[in-house]
């Protein structure tokens, strides 16, 4: 699995733009996740790892992390569809800063 | 035609042009039939049935969707035509600021044409004076020989690393698409000697992905754009670039963003752009008969604006007309507005006519020029005359 990682966004000079709309794919310059209310939580016990969340997350912040299941927090808007999709129950969304 | 020499041929606009774009060798065209560009887009898909053009043809839609096409083989990183029309132009409006802010160098053929209400399928140039500020190049063809020429300028200037920006060439319709003349069609050897082949960082590539038409934000937005503006002004110097390579490669020799007839000396000047300008000439020559300096000037390019080259040229002048096919309600035609902001306050006067396929003939012209003697100002309509409420 490769997600977008974060990376220091070129100067504002001029030079540092592109001429044109097209850039180096793959990486993001800033964190996305400021309103989200609710966050995925994983019942590891539950999961399979069927990997039906990785493919339906609009967002691609599900990912494998040493043969568990992680979320990216600073790009998951908590939409819940992870938790709506899972087959087994194995996501929670709890509310934030409860 | 298909032998790859140099020949002459007896072609309308259109067909000078499709031998033109067979000349430049897009890989892929992208075209949407109207009236009167229908016959340029017919006899490029029979080059590609015959295989005189080796070119993917798609037959799209609608004009939307031509550009649209048009814009996804170019972000594959091939050359690229599509053409259209009045309507048809209008429907892909929202298409062309954005070929012009991706930075595709898409060359489209248009054959200017009234736009309805009313309907109306004969030529002015409502269509594309309408879109200047789509972000596009855009030049004005006066004969069938100068269109084929403007299809191998318009890829050299469009492609050039530093400019990267579409480029739209303006046929008049009927009068240019339909008419027939004698045209120089160039070898292909030599079209490619001149016309290097397609180079793009700005395309999918596997080995470097890349975000492409992506969004931007405030903050960001603006620097794009002026790296847009600063490009199309760096045209100016291509444009001199191209013809110059142009006249080594073909021995025909064209004159930048404009074209000027008689304007050295000239107390009134004519200012028009496509066909009628040699109509236009033909008066001015005669009025240099009969004593008076009179003087025109031919844009060939619209954008980038010709204000230097204007300037100069209208340095005598005592007086000055536009002459141009199309009417923004409320105003005055397009080109009189642009030009107004050289003439540094001269008695300015707005001619509009050949709306609707109108024909301007020599007493027209000469009438113009009556006028503008005569220290008339503001914008008439040619055959009506000017608006009183």
């Amino acid at each position: 699995m490769r997600k977008p990682y974060l990376r220091q966004a070129p100067g504002r000079e001029l030079a540092d733009y592109p001429e044109g709309t097209a850039y180096t794919a793959g990486f993001l310059t800033a964190k996305n996740a400021g309103w989200r209310s609710v966050r995925p939580v994983l019942r590891a016990e539950k999961c399979v790892l069927c990997l039906r969340c990785y493919l339906h997350c609009p967002d691609g912040t599900v990912y494998e992390s040493g043969g568990a299941l992680a979320f990216d927090y600073d790009f998951c808007k908590g939409c819940g569809l992870c938790a709506k999709i899972c087959p087994l129950g194995a996501i929670e969304m709890e509310t934030e800063g409860a | 035609m298909n032998d790859g020499c140099a020949q002459r041929a007896f072609l309308s606009g259109n067909e000078a042009f499709a031998c033109g774009v067979r000349l430049a060798g897009p890989k892929v065209i992208s075209a949407y039939p109207i009236t009167p560009q229908t016959v340029v887009v017919e006899r490029l898909s029979e080059m590609v049935e015959d295989g005189s053009l080796a070119a993917e043809f798609i037959h799209v839609e609608s004009e939307h969707s031509a550009l649209s096409c048009a814009m996804g083989a170019c972000a594959a990183g091939v050359r690229t035509f599509t053409a259209t029309s009045s309507q048809g132009l209008l429907y892909m409006a929202e298409c062309l600021p954005y070929a012009a802010g991706g930075r595709f160098p898409i060359v489209m053929m248009n054959a200017n044409r009234a736009v309805a209400l009313p309907w109306n399928i004969y030529g002015d140039q409502s269509d594309a004076l309408s879109q200047l500020a789509c972000g596009w190049i855009q030049a004005y063809a006066q004969s069938a020989q100068e269109g084929l020429d403007m299809v191998l300028l318009a890829y050299y200037t469009a492609e050039h690393p530093a400019v990267r920006t579409p480029f739209m060439v303006n046929l008049d319709g009927f009068h240019l698409t339909h008419t027939y003349e004698v045209v120089d069609i160039p070898a292909r050897a030599d079209a490619e000697a001149f016309l290097p082949p397609f180079e793009t960082d700005n395309r999918v590539d596997f080995d470097e992905p890349k975000n492409m038409a992506f969004s931007a934000g405030p903050g960001h937005c603006a620097v794009f754009k002026y790296k847009q503006h600063a490009a199309v002004l760096r045209a100016r110097a291509v444009v001199a670039e191209a013809e110059e390579r142009f006249a080594r490669t073909f021995g025909r020799r064209y004159t930048g963003l404009v074209e000027n007839y008689m304007t050295q000396d000239a107390e009134y000047v004519l200012v028009t752009l496509g066909a009628v300008a040699g109509l236009c000439r033909d008066v001015a020559a005669q009025l240099r008969r009969a004593g008076v300096k009179a003087g025109v000037v031919r844009i060939r390019y619209m954008r980038p604006f010709p204000d230097a080259e204007l300037t100069a040229a209208l340095e005598s002048a005592r007086a000055v007309a536009v002459l141009e096919k199309d009417i923004s309600p409320g105003r005055a035609g397009a080109v009189f507005s642009e030009v107004l902001g050289v003439l540094a306050g001269r008695p300015a006067l707005g001619a509009v006519g050949g709306l609707g396929g109108e024909d301007i003939a020599a007493r027209d012209v000469h009438a113009i020029f009556d006028r503008l003697r005569a220290g008339e100002t503001g914008v008439y309509f040619i055959g009506i005359g000017g608006v009183t409420i």
